[in-house]
């Protein structure tokens, strides 16, 4: 098995598609901004979950995967569903509950849903998605499509039962899925120290028959090559992986959480090791005009959300009427 | 196939047809493979269509339930098999939280045709944990379709239309039916829509609802009844979501008296649920207060005499229904 050693990193330098990793990052973390700020103005209803910190994780994992490979993801999941390719002002429009949002308003923060793009949907119980994962996984295998199924999902989800159980069956029937655990460091409010006996949660891999690989989750690169290695198994017949992916939630569980547990300083060691902060050193140390490229990506990225943004924000809310739609097919 | 076959084996050969008409049904379940199914509900199916269209699981409710989902929402047609129908509480989560709102939370962009088989029911002495009547369970859960087949016909035919259905049915069977015998017509008319309840037996002094197991008796009961000159007519709903209330309401323009038979406890049943409807939409109808026989509400004894007091018999159904009408 390659260890992380051997891995490509970012250590090694910026890959050629650089800006386009980096695009994507800032697309997510610009997002997740201006829900923050959203939130503030009381556009956006219940609960929300912001990913802040973990764009790697979900940007490598995608930038990994081909037309028909599918995603499922957390109530955290703003990330995966835009690493996806989903439309900015939909999600937008989603989460602020408008007619033109992804699932028309009728989803919400936790439940982006984009099939297009490949993402099945965002899942509010923890580790429920797991099972559905492996199902896709099955069809796959089943018709011969060829396509891989990812599951993203946090560290706390280790610990249900649904997890084991997905695991274990995909095991079983060697079927294409990539686990992928977002490991941030808490479930909700709680250090996975306090909740869970083992350190390396990638090491769950072992009872499953699968390998278990830990990867810096803020190294967009090494991201990409566990991936790559993992959707390769799959697509080769041997089966499943389990990703365990090392990042941070730079806020706290949702909005009503500003992360006072956390013990002084661990928030700022980790923002010096923000993701997007070190895909852009990694750019500056290949020189050339990377300080203006960078800059070229901010911009756009920067206008493609306020533009998106006021666009969502001109839709209007669904018909309430259509809320009897799509209960049944 | 003009040849008697019992409640058991017609499932197999429900099964068999569907997987016959479309390459993407495939099963899974807890020994429904090698084994043939806990109840030889789906002997033969792992020899003709092999391991991976008939597959066996570890046990592992939430992730056979689960996994059907996921496959259902990617272009298969499966169907998963939970065995013991209390076991729906293992899997409870993917049940009502996943396969029901997968459509709806995406406002319609994916489509879940996925069949869960589960054999609910007592009166088979398997005791509080697997006898359970957990079709109530679902019926406050809109996405679901629940039907609950009570004669080898309507359980060929309601199996049928369920693998068809382009939304996820959940199928009771009801384990002491197993040896009930029944003829399967041929073609078409051999599916049974969801949906459509059935008139076992027509009469004008009184109208019983009554599914599975409550049903056979409450056609007992209708026997005796006639016997004293008490005509009842005898639904079978035969699906509980959708429910057809306008078959029960036009029984009850002629009959003007109502008594549901259940086995279940009373609270949050599909019985309460039709006599609240009943009353609150249809009150001009009826000549005497409507009635609900239900089990008791206890969890499911296990000795002999125990439980057969519990479930409602054939005695008490046609005692009900003599109060009914002298009301």
């Amino acid at each position: 098995m390659t260890t992380n050693q051997e891995r490509l990193t970012l250590q090694q330098g910026a890959p050629p598609d650089a800006e386009a990793l980096l695009a994507s990052m800032l697309r997510i973390r610009l997002f997740e901004d201006e829900i923050m700020g959203l939130f503030t103005k009381q556009l956006v209803r219940g609960s929300t979950h912001l990913c802040q910190g973990q764009e790697a994780v979900t940007v490598g994992v995608a930038s990994s995967l081909r037309d028909g490979d599918t995603v499922v993801c957390t109530y955290r999941g703003h990330g995966a569903v835009l690493a996806m390719g989903a439309e900015l002002d939909a999600s937008f429009g989603e989460i602020m509950g408008r007619s033109g949002g992804l699932c028309k308003g009728r989803g919400g923060s936790m439940h982006l849903t984009d099939v297009a793009r490949g993402v099945l949907g965002s899942n509010a119980i923890v580790g429920a998605h797991l099972p559905i994962a492996v199902g896709a996984a099955l069809s796959a295998q089943h018709l011969g499509t060829g396509a891989v199924s990812v599951a993203f999902f946090g560290d706390g989800a280790t610990n249900i039962g649904a997890f084991h159980e997905s695991l274990n069956m995909a095991g079983i029937w060697k079927l294409p899925v990539l686990f992928v655990i977002e490991n941030n460091q808490y479930g909700e409010y709680s250090p996975i120290a306090s909740t869970t006996p083992i350190a390396r949660l990638a090491d769950r891999a072992a009872s499953y028959g699968m390998p278990g690989v830990q990867v810096d989750g803020n190294d967009v690169v090494a991201v990409r090559e566990a991936a790559r290695e993992a959707v390769d198994r799959a697509t080769g017949g041997e089966g499943p992986t389990l990703l365990e992916a090392l990042t941070y939630r730079h806020g706290g569980h949702s909005r009503a959480d500003p992360g006072a547990y956390r013990p002084p300083g661990e928030l700022d060691s980790w923002l010096e090791r923000d993701p997007i902060t070190a895909l852009e050193r990694a750019m500056r140390a290949g020189g050339g005009a990377a300080e203006t490229r960078i800059e070229q990506v901010r911009e756009a990225v920067r206008t493609d959300v306020a533009q998106a943004l006021e666009r969502a924000l001109s839709w209007p809310e669904p018909d309430a009427e259509e809320r009897f739609e799509d209960v049944y097919a | 196939m003009s040849e008697k076959i019992n409640y058991r084996q017609v499932i197999a050969r429900a099964l068999a047809d569907a997987m016959d008409e479309d390459p993407t049904v495939l099963l899974l379940g807890e020994d429904v493979g090698a084994a043939g199914g806990a109840f030889k509900t789906t002997a033969g199916l792992f020899e003709r269509f092999g391991p991976t269209r008939v597959r066996d699981t570890p046990i592992s409710e939430q992730a056979i339930v689960g996994a059907a989902l996921g496959a259902a929402m990617t272009g298969l047609r499966p169907v998963a098999d939970i065995m013991f129908a209390d076991f729906a509480g293992v899997c409870f989560d993917q049940i009502v939280n996943q396969v029901a709102k997968q459509r709806y939370m995406s406002a319609g962009q994916v489509t879940v045709p996925l069949v869960i088989r589960m054999a609910n029911g007592a009166g088979a002495g398997f005791a509080a944990q697997h006898s359970q009547a957990t079709e109530n369970w679902f019926l406050n859960v809109p996405g679901l379709k629940v039907v609950v087949p009570g004669t080898v016909e309507d359980l060929y035919g309601l199996l049928r239309s369920a693998v068809r259905d382009d939304n996820p049915v959940i199928v009771c069977e009801h384990k002491n039916l197993f040896a009930l015998k029944g003829v399967v017509p041929t073609g078409d008319a051999a599916f049974v829509p969801i949906g459509k309840a059935s008139v076992v037996r027509r009469g004008k002094d009184l109208t019983i609802v009554a599914t599975q197991q409550m049903r056979h008796r409450a056609v007992e009961a209708a026997e005796m009844l006639a016997e004293e000159g008490i005509e009842a007519t005898v639904i079978d709903p035969r699906t509980l979501i959708p429910f057809d209330d306008a078959t029960v309401v036009a029984s009850l323009s002629e009959t003007s008296r109502l008594l549901v038979v259940q086995e279940s406890p009373p609270g949050g049943s599909w019985g309460a649920s039709l006599v609240s409807r009943m009353v609150t939409e249809h009150f001009e109808v009826f000549d005497a207060p409507p009635a609900l026989l239900s089990a008791d509400e206890t969890p499911v004894p296990y000795a002999a005499v125990q439980e057969a007091a519990w479930l409602p018999t054939a005695e008490r159904i046609a005692d009900q229904a003599r109060r009914l009408v002298a009301y």
